[in-house]
Formats: C-alpha cells, sequence, structure tokens
C-alpha cells in the first residue's frame, strides 16, 4: 500500500510537473542556501584556523608596549637578552624560545630594489614560526653565535629580487650591509590578518643588532609551548616573570604585552562559528517560508481535486488513506525539494569557496539536518491540507464542480 | 432466519433522513421500507428532490440515516462510523457516476485499478483483474486510453469496469445514462443488464427517463420523500 501511495503521488507530482517544480522551488532555495552557506562558513573558519595555525604552532608572542587597543601607545622600553635568558632558564615547558628585533629594510640585488620586513632572530625561528627551508641550509647555531652576514629569503622577497634566478649563493645588500643568501623559504601564504609572510628577510640576531639596529634590543619574543602544556598558563608564568624583570608596579598595568594564538584561534573560531549559525539561521527561515508555499498548494490541490478524492472515498478509500495520500505528496514534495537543495548548495559551496578562496568543505551533518528537515516540513506543512482533504465529505465531494 | 433473509442485500426498514434543523429542516426521506435480494436489478425512479439521490446515499453506505434502520448484507450500517462504511464500500460495493468521475490524465487500465489498491491486491494481480474487467465491458486495448481520448460512453465503460474489478455484491449506478446520447445510453444499460444475468450481480440504477427503467426488472418510484409505487415486470 505505502509503495502504491508514494508512486501515485509521484505521478501527482509529474502529472502537474511546472506547478510541482515551481512550489519545490521554494524548499530548494531554502535548503540550497543552508546548506551553501553552512559549508562556506565552515570553510572560512578552517582557513582562519589554517592560517592563525600557519602562523606559528602553539605560540605565544611577547612583545614590549601595552595591549591597549586605540589611543597613544605609550612608547616602552625594548627587551634585552637578559630577559630570554630569565624566560628559558625559568619557564618550564618551552620547545623553543626566538628572541627577534626587526625593520623594514630596503633590499637591494643588481637593479632591483624592494622593500621587506626584516628580522634577525636566531635558529629556531623557523621551527616556533612554522616555516621550512625550500631550498639552500637552514640558519644554524654558529651562523647564529658568531653573527654571520647571512639571510634567508621569503619565497616573495626572493621572487621579487631574483625573480626565477638562483639566490643561493649570491650576495644582497640588506641597508648598508651585504648578506649572502644560504637559504630560500617555502611559501606559507596569507597570515591570520591577511599579511604576507612570505616577504620577509631573516639574519642572525646578532647581525641585525651589531650592523643594522646598532643596539642590542630584542623587540618581540616567540615561544613555542610543548605539546600538551596548557599555552594559558604559560602565558600566565612569563606575564609574571616579565612584570617582576621589568619592575612593573604592583596594580600598574603591563608595559608589555603576551599574545596566546591558541587563545587568538579559540576567538576567531567562535565569531565565524557564531555567523555561520547566524546565517544559518536566517536561511532556516527561508526554508519554513518554503514549506508555507507547499501547504498553499496543497490547499489549492485539494480543492481543486475535490471530486477525486469524493471518488476515492466512495470507492473505499478511508480518511486515512486519504490523508496519507495527501501527506505523501507533501512530502515527496518537500524532500525531492530538499535533495535538489543539497545538490545545488553543496554545488554552490563548491563555486563560492573556489572564488572566495577557501577549502571546499562538505558538512555531512547539516546535510543531514538539512534534508530532514525539509522532510519535516512537508510533514508539518502538508498536515493541515491532508487533514481537509480526509475530512472532505464524500457526497458533497463527489458533487463538487 | 429463513433461507428469504438471507438472500435480502439491502434492507431498510423505516428509514428517514432529515437535513438541517428547526425551520430549515428539509425531510429528504420520510420513512422508507424496501427490501433488494441479491441478484436483482432494480431501477429508482423519481424526479429531483423526490429523495432518490439521499436513498441512494444510504444504500451506498455513503451517508447514514437519521433513524430505522438500514441492513445492508444483514449489517447494520446505521451503527457504523465513518471508516467502517468506508470498508463496507471498498468490498461490496461499486460506483458508476453520471459525471464518469474518472481520473484525469490517468489511464482506463490505472483507473480501474484503484479499488483494488485500496483492498491491497498485489500490483500483477490488479493488473490482470483490471484488464479482464475493461475486457468484459468490451474495451480491450484500450487499457492505456486516457479519460480525454475516450468517449463518453468508451469512459463509462471504464467507469464501470472500475466497478466490477472488485468483484461487488452490489452495483449502484446514479444516472448512469445522464451524460451520453439515446444510443450509448442503451449499450451502457444493456452492458449492466448482462452483467446482472451473466455475473448475478445486484444492480440498482437511479434515474429520471422511463427508458432506463424499461431495463429492469423492478422499478420503485420515489416522490417526496416516500415510496409511491413499487412494481415489477412479469418474467
Amino acid at each position: 500500500m505505502i509503495t502504491a501511495t508514494i508512486i501515485m503521488a509521484l505521478r501527482e507530482i509529474r502529472r502537474n510537473l511546472m506547478r510541482s517544480s515551481l512550489t519545490m522551488l521554494g524548499v530548494v532555495i531554502g535548503v540550497g542556501a543552508v546548506v551553501a552557506l553552512v559549508s562556506i562558513g565552515r570553510g572560512a573558519t578552517e582557513s582562519v584556523t589554517a592560517s592563525i595555525a600557519s602562523m606559528g604552532h602553539n605560540m605565544l608572542t611577547i612583545s614590549p608596549g601595552a595591549a591597549r587597543r586605540g589611543g597613544a601607545r605609550t612608547p616602552s622600553t625594548p627587551f634585552k637578552m637578559e630577559d630570554v635568558t630569565a624566560i628559558q632558564n625559568d619557564i618550564r615547558g618551552l620547545a623553543a624560545i626566538a628572541p627577534t628585533g626587526s625593520r623594514s629594510l630596503m633590499l637591494v640585488y643588481g637593479n632591483k630594489n624592494w622593500r621587506a620586513s626584516v628580522t634577525g632572530t636566531n635558529e629556531d625561528y623557523v621551527r616556533v614560526r612554522n616555516y621550512a627551508v625550500a631550498y639552500g641550509r637552514e640558519m644554524s647555531a654558529a651562523d647564529v653565535r658568531s653573527g654571520r652576514a647571512v639571510c634567508m629569503l621569503g619565497a616573495t622577497t626572493k621572487k621579487e629580487l631574483f625573480g626565477s634566478q638562483d639566490a643561493i649563493g649570491e650576495s644582497i645588500r640588506v641597508d648598508k650591509i651585504s648578506c649572502e643568501v644560504i637559504a630560500v623559504l617555502k611559501p606559507k601564504g596569507e597570515g591570520g590578518m591577511g599579511q604576507d609572510q612570505d616577504d620577509l628577510v631573516i639574519m642572525p640576531l646578532l647581525t641585525f643588532q651589531r650592523r643594522i639596529a646598532g643596539n642590542r634590543d630584542v623587540s618581540t619574543i616567540y615561544v613555542s609551548v610543548d605539546e600538551g602544556r596548557p599555552s594559558s598558563l604559560v602565558k600566565d608564568q612569563i606575564t609574571s616573570l616579565m612584570r617582576e624583570k621589568r619592575r612593573t608596579a604592583r596594580g600598574a598595568e603591563d608595559d608589555f604585552n603576551v599574545r596566546d594564538m591558541a587563545e587568538l584561534m579559540a576567538t576567531m573560531e567562535s565569531t565565524t562559528t557564531a555567523l555561520t549559525a547566524l546565517l544559518g539561521a536566517i536561511a532556516a527561515v527561508s526554508l519554513i517560508v518554503g514549506g508555507i508555499g507547499i501547504m498553499n498548494i496543497m490547499l489549492v490541490s485539494v480543492t481543486e481535486r475535490t471530486r477525486e478524492i469524493g471518488t476515492r472515498l466512495a470507492i473505499g478509500a478511508t480518511g486515512k488513506e486519504v490523508l496519507m495520500q495527501f501527506l505523501v505528496e507533501a512530502v515527496m514534495l518537500s524532500t525531492l525539494g530538499g535533495c535538489i537543495g543539497v545538490v545545488l548548495g553543496v554545488g554552490g559551496a563548491g563555486i563560492a569557496s573556489k572564488y572566495l578562496n577557501i577549502p571546499f568543505v562538505v558538512v555531512p551533518e547539516i546535510i543531514m539536518v538539512a534534508f530532514l528537515f525539509s522532510a519535516t516540513i512537508g510533514v508539518v506543512f502538508g498536515f493541515l491540507p491532508a487533514r481537509k482533504a480526509a475530512n472532505l465529505n464524500p457526497i458533497e465531494a463527489l458533487r463538487h464542480e | 432466519m429463513t433461507d428469504q433473509a438471507k438472500r435480502a442485500l439491502i434492507h431498510m426498514l423505516g428509514v428517514t433522513k432529515v437535513y438541517g434543523k428547526g425551520e430549515a429542516e428539509v425531510r429528504a426521506l420520510a420513512g422508507i421500507d424496501l427490501r433488494v435480494d441479491e441478484g436483482e436489478m432494480i431501477a429508482i425512479m423519481g424526479q429531483s428532490g423526490s429523495g432518490k439521490s439521499t436513498c441512494m446515499n444510504i444504500v451506498g453506505c455513503l451517508d447514514a440515516p437519521t433513524s430505522g434502520t438500514y441492513l445492508f448484507r444483514n449489517v447494520n450500517v446505521g451503527e457504523l462510523d465513518n471508516n467502517q462504511r468506508a470498508l463496507l464500500r471498498r468490498h461490496y460495493i461499486g460506483f458508476v457516476f453520471q459525471g464518469f468521475n474518472l481520473l484525469a490524465r490517468t489511464s482506463a487500465q490505472e483507473n480501474v485499478e484503484l479499488p483494488l489498491v485500496y483492498r491491497r491486491v498485489p500490483a500483477a494481480q490488479r493488473r490482470e483483474k483490471a484488464k479482464a474487467a475493461l475486457q468484459l465491458v468490451g474495451l480491450a486495448g484500450r487499457e492505456s486510453h486516457k479519460p480525454n481520448e475516450l468517449s463518453g460512453g468508451q469512459q463509462q465503460r471504464v467507469a464501470i469496469a472500475r466497478a466490477l474489478a472488485s468483484d461487488p455484491s452490489l452495483l449502484l449506478a446514479d444516472e448512469p445514462t445522464g451524460n451520453l446520447d439515446s444510443a450509448r445510453s442503451a449499450e451502457v444499460m444493456e452492458l449492466l443488464v448482462q452483467l446482472n444475468r451473466e455475473r448475478g450481480i445486484t444492480v440498482m440504477v437511479i434515474t429520471h427517463e422511463p427508458e432506463m427503467a424499461e431495463f429492469c426488472q423492478r422499478t420503485v418510484e420515489f416522490r417526496d420523500g416516500r415510496i409511491l409505487s413499487d412494481t415489477r415486470k412479469p418474467s
């Protein structure tokens, strides 16, 4: 019986193809919008987390200056090498620590000029910041200790100065000094804030301090926390250690700031998740509107088919069977619409993610939910018309013109 | 119970039907006593408003009497609810309507299968029975025709096949020739007579045309909700 009912419903849908497809359109758009928006949202979240992760694994950044946003930044004392040593010695659970000094400087190679961020640091920097050497040799501890005039180029910087030419072993001018290129880094792409992470020059900190900055200051310190050790705990320990070292008065604000990448990632993630939920909710409203569309058409259909319903009742259909027939028809309409919506939604998300340059994520849960929701809508909004049909008086229905 | 009582298919005792209430009250049936035995072919005549349609609705278990007793196959229909009456129709009554009432854009075959679907007959058997019924009404080879591809007479034959497909005890025809010309009307009536004779199906025809009543052995005439006359042709 149920197969017969389903076949009957499908035939009815096909019999009025134009109307059926227009009826389905509401659900198609609703389901499509939910699936597409949630998929795109999920893709965006993933791209944000990926780019934050690319900035450094389990990383804390310690930089001078208060974390206050807006307003005038009070100039604050940079860190010293002693601070770095103190962190290294006093804080447990650090995988690596990379003190840096950094400036934006003019680079010259042959007749090419390029401005890039030049960072003096140690051999751990590459690891802490999640860089990798594409070719050449990595800056060694010996290079760092003796302050050799060597440097590693980011992918963008290399391209701007050398084009497709081999850079290893060449000398470039960095500000006033000449520096040998020993490595080119693999490209990392945009960081969490959209900056190019591949436009940089890395050299030994000592070289940077002596020959470029002319002091022994350290600006930002990058710390990589051991896997499994809560970064928030390390962050607190570093904060109190630095307050002590810098003799910050009790109750005074920190004149430096420790940023936790994990924290930043969590914030970003919760923001995008909230946005995704919001978009999904708006799309869900359109799904309900689509359901109302189905109800409308089914009500019209019941009125139109009153004589048919009368005939069926006279022939021996029970009210329940007529109810089922119309209910199944509504559910068929909505689930068919749901299927088409899922296909369009996934396809749309695929195209959109290509243009938005985010990973294409198929979210099976949301496809299931949207699909089930559309079926539910068929039941809910199909019920009223179906009950109307089932409650018709056969005598009056037969006489209906 | 006597043998005679067993053979009674329709048995009405003081059946009344009242529509509306108070001043708008209409007494469509004012006490009907009618007995129809199995295998009879009976015509119900009367002008519009005479109560013949109301009588047909009650006989066809589409409606319950206001008072009095209606026994169909010795079942007291007045005590049944909508659902039980639907089941009674499904298994024992075949309907033929003036307006044919075929499903539009649906083949003759599928139209005939419809009551069998409700009787939960398996698809293969359904197809066979419908085919046989269509053959019986002389429409073999037209199984795939849709109603709009058939003439009025042919459509009414499909409707008769539909009524026959479920092997009913009673074939109830409400003005079956109302929409047909006289030649087609005669054909349809002859078909009903043939079914009554050859298959022993009890046939009740509601009509206002005396020529159609001529085809039946027994004619009951209604006027003002009462039976005016009940005549049998000498056989």
